[in-house]
C-alpha cells in the first residue's frame, strides 16, 4: 500500500508547494498599479461601451424561452426519426403525444400574450 | 399482441388514469385561466377540486388488484392507493383553503391551481413508482411546480426569497439524488425497484458504488422531507409561500417523500438496513431536537408551524429508525392524522387573513377565543393534538409510532422523542394562551362568509377527532396497505427488516 | 336465559337526545321546546322501560333482556363491552327510574319556568336520567362504574345549578369530594375482583362472569364486599358519608326530588342487590350493611326531630329510609330492601315536589316555623303531602306498609333482635318528625308575615299532575307485594327472586309473632300522638323542651357536631398540608423550582438554535454540505472499515 501512496502524495505535495512559491513570489514582487483601464468589465478583449447594467426588454428573455420549448422539441425528434420505422405505431403515438405536451406549452404563451411584442 | 399483453397495457393504463385525470386537468385549468380574471378564478379552483375528487374513484377502483404495471415501473397496490387518496384529499383541501385567498392576494388564479394540480401529479407519481427514474420523476415534477408556487406572490419580496431559497437548495439536493441513483444502477445494474431488491438479496461486487450511492440517496430524501442538517430552507420557504401552499408544503410534499423514502429503503432496500438505519437514528434524533427547540423562539405563527413540521418530520423519522412492520404502519397512520392536523392548522392562519392582509404573528392571535369562537376551539383542537392529546389524531400516531420504536429496542431514540414531545407542548399552548387568556390582536372576517374554507377546517377537525377516537379502521388500512407492497415486492414472510 | 332485545338501546337513545338538543338547539329554539322535549324524552323512555317489563313479564322467571351496543374496551384478552342487560330488577328499577324522573320533569316545567337556564337544567336532567339508566342496565361492573360516576357528576352539577348564589357551588363541591372517598373504595373494589379472577383465568367483569366464577372470589369476599359498599355509603348517604346530602339541598327542589331521594341516592342498594351473591359469601361483610344501615337509619331520624328546614327534615329522612333499605339486603332480604327503594322513591319524590310546591308558593321560604295553616291555601298540596307521608310513616293499606314492615320482619326472622328493635324506635321517630313537619306547615295558625296568606297560590296544572299521579302511586304502589297468602301474595318478591335471590335463613324465614308484626304500627302511633301533643294541642311544649334539655337539642340541632369533626379531623390536617407542606415547600421550593429552571434551560437552547437560523441560503448549503459529508463519510467508513 505504502510504496502506492507514498508516489501520489508526494505529486501532491510538490504541486501544491510550486503553486503556493508561485503566488506568493508574484505578490511579493510584482507591481500594482490600479489604472481606469484596468476597472472596467471584460469583454473579450474589446473596448467596453455603455453600462454593464444595461437593461433588455423582458421579451427577449420570452422569446428564448418559447425558443428553448420548440429547441427540445427537435433535438428529441431526431432520434425518433431515425428510428421511426422500428419504433412502429406506438412510436408515433408516443412523439405526437410529446408535441401535443409542448404545443400546450406554446399554446399556453400565446394565450397569455407572450407573442405579442407590444 | 397476446391477449395476455394486451391485459397487462391495459391494466397498465388504468393504473395511471388517476394521474391522467390529474394532468389533464392541470392542462385544462392552465390553458382555461390564461386569460381569465379574479372572477373566473373560484370557479377553476371548484373544478380543480372536482378533479381530484374524481381522480379519486379510479384510485378507489384499482383497490384489491394489486399488481405492478407499465414493466414493473409502476406498482398498483394498497399503498400506493392509501398515500394517493391522502395526497388528493391534501391537495383538494389546498385548493379549498385558497379558493378565497387566491382572490384576495390578487393571485393568478388559473396558474395557481394548474401548479398545484401539477405537484399532486407529481407527488402522486412518487407514491406510486416502483422504479428510481420515475420517483425522481416524480419528485421533479412535484419540486419544481412547489418551487413556483412558494414565490407564487412575486410582488412580495419575501415570497420571491422563499422560491429562490427552496429552489437553490432543491437543485443542488437534486444532484446528490440523482447521482445516488446513478451510483445505484452502477451497482447493481438497474433501477427498478423489485429487481433492485432481488440483486442486493443475491450480494453485489460493487459495495462501495452501492452504499455511497444509498447515502446520497438518503440525503435526498432528507432534504425533502426537510430532516436536520437539510432543513435550514423549510422555515424560510413556509413563511414566504402564501399560507395554503405553506401547508401544502408541510402536508402533500412530506406525504410523498415519505411514501417514497419507505417504499425505497424500507421495502426494497431492507437489506441494507443496519448501515442506514443508524444514520435515521442520529437524523431523527437531531430533527426533533432542533425543530422543537427552534420552534420555542418563534414569533409568527407560520414559521412556528414550519418548525413544527420539522419536528414532525423527526418523529415519522424515529419510525424509519425502528424499521420494522409495525413502525412502518404508524407512520402511515401518523402521516394520515398530520396531513388532517397540520392541513387544518394552516387553514386557520389563511382564515385569519383579511382585505389581502395576512395576520400570522402569535400577538395577532389575542383574545381571538372571544371573536371568533369556533374558530378558536379548531385551532385550539388542532394544537392539542400536534402536541400529542388524547384522544385526538396526534397522540394516538405518537402511541402507535413511540411503541413500535420501542419493540425495536430504540428505547434512548423514543425517551428524545417522549422529552421533544414536552418540549413542543410549550409552545403549541403558547398560541392558546395568546387566543383565550390574552386581549388585543386584530379582527377577523366571519368563516361562515367562506364556506369553503368552513368546509376545509370543518374537516381537519372532524379528521383529527374521528381517527384518533376510532383509529382502530385506520391502523387496519395502514397495516393493509403495508401489507400489499410487501407481499407485491416479495412474496414470502412478511418482515421490512430482519432484526 | 337471556334473549335479545334492541329496543333496549332506545332506553339510553331517548335521555341522550335529549341532552344534545338541550345543549345545541334549546337556548335558540326557547322555553316552549324546550318544556316539551325534556320531559317528552324521559316519557318515551318510561314507555320503553314498560315495554321491557312487559316483555319480560311473558319470559319465564330468571330470564333476562340483553343488548351488546358496542365493543368497548380490548385489552388483551380482557375484553368490555358496551352492553345492557335487563333483568328482573334492573326492569323495575329502570321503571322507577324513568317512571318517577317523567313526573318530575313534567314538575319541573312549572317550577322553573321563572329560571332562565332552563335549556341548561334539563340538559343536565336528562343526561342525569341517561346516567342513571346506564347505571341500572349495565351489563357489567365497569360499565355500572360509568353511569355510577355520571350520577355523581350530574349531582354535583344540578346541586351547584344556581351557581351565582354564594355557598351553593361549595355544597356542590362537597358533595363531589365526599363522593370521592367513597368511590376510591369502589374502585379499589373493582380492582381486586379484576385482580383476583384475572389470577384466575378469568377477564370480564359481566354480571354473569362474576356470579359463575363466585368461587375465585371467595377468599377476597369480604374485602370486595366492604370496599364496595364504601361507595355506597358515599353515594347512598350512609354513615360515614352522609354528610352531603343535607347540604345537597340547595339544588331545585325537583332536583331534590329526583336526585337526592328517589333514584341516585338509592343506587347503592342497587349495586348490593346486583352483587347480592359475592355478599353472600361474607356474613360478616353483610352484618356491617345491616347495622350501618340500622345505625344510619336511627342517627338520621333523630336529626331530623329538631331540623325547622322543610327540605331538610326530608333530606336526613332520606338518608334513614335508605338506612332501612341496607338493613333489608344487609340481612339478606335483597328483594325486601329493593321493594322499600321501590316504593320510597314514589313517596319521597312527592314530599319533596310538595315541599317544592310550598316554597314556590312561598316565594323561597324553606323555614316551617314560619310557615303553618297552609292547609286551606294550598288543598291540593296538602293532600298529596299527607298521602305521601302516610305512606312513609307505614300507615296499613298505604305502599310504605308493605316494605318497611317487610323488612322488619325480615329482620327479626334473621335473628337480629337489636337492628330490629332500632328499625321500630326509628319508625316511631319517622312518624314523629313526618307529622311534626304537616302539623307545622300545614296545621295551626299561619306565622306568614303580613296578607302574604291571602295572595298564595296552589301548584299550576303541569305540577298538580305530577303531584296526583305520584300521590296515587303512594298509596297504591305496595300493593304488588302483599305478605304471602293474601290475593296474590309477594308477586315482587317472586318476580325478582331470580334477579337477587336471598339468603336461605331468610327466605325461610323464621316466624314472627303476633305482637312483634304490630310492634312497628304501634311505634308509629305512638309518633304520631306525640307529634299532635307538641305541635297541635300544646304548641308551647317543643320550645319548653328545648330549654330543659338545651345539650340534647343543641347535640340534634348541630347534627352531632359531625361536620365539624369532620372538619377538625380530615378537612383542616389536609388543608394544612396542602397548603404549607405540599403547597409551600414541596411545589413551590421543589417542582416549581425544577420546573423553572428547566423550561430557563430549554427557552435558551431554542434561542441559541435559533441562531443557525442566518437567513443566507450560502449557510443553509453550507450547513446542508457540511451534513452530506458527515453521511457519506460514515458510508465511506462502513466500506472501508
Amino acid at each position: 500500500m505504502a510504496n502506492v501512496t507514498v508516489p501520489i502524495v508526494v505529486t501532491f505535495v510538490v504541486a501544491a508547494a510550486v503553486v503556493g512559491l508561485m503566488v506568493t513570489v508574484s505578490r511579493l514582487l510584482g507591481p500594482r498599479q490600479m489604472t481606469a483601464v484596468k476597472g472596467e468589465a471584460f469583454e473579450c478583449g474589446n473596448p467596453a461601451s455603455g453600462s454593464a447594467w444595461g437593461r433588455f426588454s423582458v421579451h427577449f428573455y420570452l422569446v428564448a424561452l418559447l425558443f428553448l420549448v420548440l429547441d427540445v422539441e427537435v433535438v428529441l425528434l431526431y432520434p425518433w426519426a431515425v428510428e421511426l420505422r422500428s419504433s412502429g405505431i406506438a412510436g408515433l403515438v408516443e412523439a405526437l403525444f410529446f408535441i401535443a405536451v409542448l404545443g400546450v406549452g406554446l399554446i399556453y404563451a400565446w394565450r397569455i400574450g407572450a407573442l405579442d411584442w407590444d | 399482441m397476446s391477449p395476455g399483453v394486451l391485459a397487462a397495457v391495459q391494466f397498465s393504463w388504468l393504473a395511471v388514469l388517476p394521474l391522467g385525470i390529474v394532468a389533464l386537468a392541470a392542462v385544462a385549468v392552465l390553458l382555461a385561466g390564461a386569460r381569465a380574471g379574479q372572477d373566473q378564478g373560484e370557479a377553476l379552483g371548484w373544478f380543480s377540486a372536482a378533479a381530484l375528487a374524481a381522480a379519486a374513484l379510479p384510485v378507489l377502483a384499482s383497490l384489491g388488484r394489486s399488481r405492478l404495471a407499465f414493466d414493473g415501473t409502476v406498482a398498483v397496490d394498497a399503498y400506493s392507493v392509501y398515500f394517493e387518496l391522502v395526497i388528493l384529499f391534501a391537495s383538494a383541501m389546498t385548493v379549498l383553503i385558497s379558493l378565497r385567498y387566491v382572490a384576495e392576494m390578487g393571485l393568478a388564479p388559473g396558474e395557481y391551481y394548474a401548479l398545484v394540480l401539477f405537484a399532486a401529479l407529481g407527488m402522486m407519481l412518487m407514491a406510486a413508482a416502483d422504479d428510481l427514474i420515475l420517483i425522481f420523476l416524480g419528485l421533479e415534477t412535484m419540486s419544481l411546480a412547489v418551487y413556483a408556487l412558494a414565490g407564487f406572490a412575486r410582488r412580495q419580496a419575501r415570497s420571491a426569497e422563499a422560491a429562490l431559497k427552496y429552489f437553490l437548495l432543491g437543485a443542488f439536493s437534486t444532484g446528490f439524488l440523482l447521482y445516488g441513483i446513478a451510483l445505484i444502477y452502477g451497482a447493481a445494474g438497474t433501477l427498478k425497484l423489485e429487481p433492485l431488491r432481488a440483486a442486493l438479496a443475491a450480494g453485489t461486487d460493487h459495495r462501495t458504488l452501492l452504499l455511497c450511492g444509498v447515502g446520497l440517496v438518503l440525503i435526498g430524501f432528507a432534504f425533502k422531507v426537510a430532516a436536520v442538517p437539510f432543513h435550514m430552507w423549510t422555515p424560510d420557504a413556509y413563511e414566504g409561500a402564501p399560507t395554503p401552499i405553506a401547508g401544502f408544503m408541510a402536508v402533500g410534499v412530506k406525504l410523498a417523500s415519505f411514501a417514497a423514502f419507505l417504499r425505497v429503503f424500507g421495502l426494497h432496500l431492507g437489506a441494507l438496513a443496519p448501515t442506514w438505519t443508524a444514520v435515521v437514528w442520529v437524523v431523527a434524533a437531531l430533527t426533533m431536537t432542533a425543530g422543537n427547540l427552534i420552534a420555542l423562539a418563534q414569533q409568527s405563527l407560520k414559521r412556528m408551524l414550519a418548525y413544527s413540521a420539522i419536528a414532525h418530520a423527526g418523529y415519522l423519522l424515529v419510525g424509519m429508525a425502528a424499521g420494522s412492520n409495525e413502525a412502518a404502519g404508524a407512520i402511515l397512520y401518523y402521516l394520515l392524522g398530520y396531513a388532517f392536523t397540520n392541513l387544518g392548522a394552516f387553514a386557520v392562519v389563511v382564515a385569519l387573513e383579511r382585505r389581502g392582509v395576512e395576520h400570522e404573528s402569535i400577538a395577532d392571535l389575542r383574545g381571538l377565543g372571544a371573536r371568533a369562537p369556533g374558530l378558536s376551539a379548531a385551532l385550539a383542537l388542532l394544537l392539542l393534538s400536534l402536541t400529542g392529546m388524547p384522544p385526538l389524531a396526534g397522540f394516538v400516531g405518537k402511541l402507535y409510532l413511540f411503541k413500535a420504536a420501542l419493540d425495536s429496542g430504540l428505547v434512548w431514540l423514543v425517551v428524545i422523542a417522549v422529552l421533544n414531545s414536552v418540549v413542543s407542548a410549550y409552545y403549541y399552548l403558547r398560541v392558546l394562551v395568546a387566543v383565550y387568556m390574552q386581549e388585543g390582536g386584530v379582527a377577523v372576517a366571519p368563516l361562515a362568509a367562506r364556506p369553503a374554507l368552513l368546509v376545509a377546517v370543518g374537516a381537519a377537525v372532524l379528521g383529527t377527532v374521528l381517527i384518533g377516537v376510532f383509529p382502530a379502521p385506520y391502523v387496519a388500512a395502514a397495516g393493509a396497505a403495508l401489507r400489499s407492497a410487501l407481499s407485491l415486492s416479495s412474496p414470502g414472510p412478511l418482515a421490512l427488516i430482519a432484526r | 336465559m337471556s334473549i335479545d332485545f334492541a329496543p333496549l338501546a332506545l332506553l339510553l337513545l331517548f335521555p341522550a337526545l335529549g341532552v344534545v338538543f338541550h345543549l345545541f338547539f334549546g337556548p335558540h329554539l326557547g322555553r316552549h321546546a324546550v318544556n316539551v322535549v325534556g320531559p317528552g324524552v324521559i316519557f318515551a323512555a318510561f314507555a320503553v322501560s314498560l315495554w321491557a317489563l312487559a316483555r319480560l313479564l311473558t319470559l319465564p322467571p330468571g330470564a333476562a333482556l340483553r343488548l351488546t351496543l358496542w365493543h368497548w374496551i380490548a385489552a388483551g384478552g380482557f375484553r368490555v363491552d358496551f352492553a345492557l342487560r335487563c333483568d328482573a330488577l334492573s326492569a323495575v328499577m329502570a321503571a322507577v327510574v324513568s317512571g318517577v324522573g317523567a313526573f318530575i320533569h313534567l314538575y319541573s316545567v312549572g317550577y322553573m319556568h321563572e329560571d332562565e337556564d332552563y335549556a341548561r337544567y334539563f340538559a343536565y336532567m336528562n343526561l342525569f336520567t341517561l346516567a342513571m339508566l346506564v347505571l341500572v342496565t349495565a351489563s357489567n361492573l365497569l360499565l355500572m362504574f360509568v353511569g355510577w360516576e355520571g350520577v355523581g357528576l350530574c349531582s354535583y352539577l344540578l346541586i351547584g345549578f344556581w351557581y351565582q348564589r354564594p355557598g351553593y357551588a361549595y355544597n356542590g363541591r362537597k358533595a363531589f369530594i365526599v363522593n370521592r372517598v367513597g368511590d376510591a373504595g369502589f374502585v379499589l373494589g373493582l380492582l381486586l375482583i379484576a385482580g383476583t379472577l384475572a389470577g384466575g383465568g378469568v377477564l370480564s367483569f359481566d354480571f354473569t362472569a362474576l356470579a359463575a366464577h363466585r368461587a375465585a372470589l371467595k377468599p377476597v369476599a369480604g374485602a370486595v364486599c366492604l370496599l364496595l359498599f364504601l361507595g355506597a355509603t358515599g353515594k347512598s348517604a350512609q354513615i360515614p358519608l352522609y354528610v352531603w346530602l343535607p347540604d345537597a339541598m340547595v339544588g331545585p327542589t325537583p332536583v331534590s326530588a329526583l336526585i337526592h331521594a328517589a333514584t341516585m341516592v338509592t343506587a347503592g342498594v342497587y349495586m348490593v342487590a346486583r352483587l347480592h351473591f359475592l355478599y353472600a359469601l361474607s356474613p360478616a361483610a353483610l352484618l356491617v350493611v345491616a347495622t350501618v344501615g340500622a345505625l344510619t337509619s336511627f342517627f338520621a331520624a333523630t336529626i331530623a326531630l329538631v331540623q325547622t328546614d322543610i327540605k331538610r327534615v326530608l333530606a336526613y329522612s332520606t338518608i334513614s329510609q335508605i338506612g332501612y333499605m341496607f338493613l333489608g339486603v344487609g340481612v339478606g332480604a335483597f328483594s325486601a330492601g329493593i321493594f322499600h327503594l321501590y316504593t320510597h322513591a314514589f313517596f319521597k319524590a312527592l314530599l319533596f315536589l310538595c315541599a317544592g310546591a310550598v316554597i314556590h308558593a312561598l316565594g323561597g321560604e324553606q323555614d316551617m316555623s314560619r310557615m303553618g295553616g297552609l292547609r286551606r291555601a294550598l288543598p291540593l298540596t296538602y293532600w298529596t303531602m299527607l298521602a305521601a307521608t302516610l305512606a312513609i310513616v307505614a300507615v296499613p293499606g298505604f305502599s310504605g306498609y308493605f316494605s318497611k314492615d317487610l323488612i322488619l320482619e325480615k329482620t327479626l326472622g334473621a335473628g337480629a333482635g337489636t337492628l330490629w328493635l332500632l328499625g321500630v324506635v326509628t319508625a316511631g321517630l319517622t312518624s314523629f318528625y313526618m307529622f311534626r313537619l304537616i302539623f307545622l306547615t300545614f296545621h295551626g295558625e299561619t306565622r306568614l308575615a303580613g296578607d302574604r296568606y291571602r295572595h298564595l297560590h296552589d301548584a299550576p296544572p303541569v305540577m298538580a299532575v305530577a303531584l296526583v299521579v305520584l300521590a296515587l302511586f303512594s298509596v297504591g304502589a305496595g300493593w304488588v307485594g302483599l305478605p304471602p297468602g293474601f290475593w296474590w301474595g309477594d308477586a315482587f318478591a317472586r318476580f325478582l327472586a331470580p334477579a337477587t335471590g336471598a339468603l336461605p335463613e331468610a327466605a325461610a324465614g323464621a316466624a314472627v309473632g303476633a305482637l312483634a308484626q304490630l310492634a312497628p304500627t304501634l311505634a308509629m302511633v305512638t309518633g304520631l300522638v306525640w307529634a299532635w301533643l307538641f305541635y297541635l294541642a300544646f304548641p308551647g311544649l317543643p320550645a319548653l323542651l328545648a330549654a330543659r334539655l338545651a345539650p340534647l337539642h343543641a347535640l340534634l340541632w348541630r347534627k352531632y357536631y359531625v361536620d365539624e369533626a369532620y372538619d377538625l379531623v380530615v378537612s383542616r390536617p389536609l388543608f394544612w398540608l396542602a397548603e404549607r407542606v405540599l403547597g409551600g415547600v414541596v411545589d413551590a421550593g421543589l417542582i416549581d423550582g425544577l420546573v423553572d429552571r428547566t423550561g430557563l434551560a430549554v427557552e435558551t437552547g431554542g434561542e441559541l438554535a435559533r441562531l443557525s437560523e442566518t437567513g443566507n441560503v450560502q449557510d443553509y448549503a453550507l450547513v446542508y454540505l457540511a451534513g452530506a459529508v458527515l453521511i457519506v463519510g460514515y458510508y465511506a467508513y462502513l466500506v472501508l472499515r
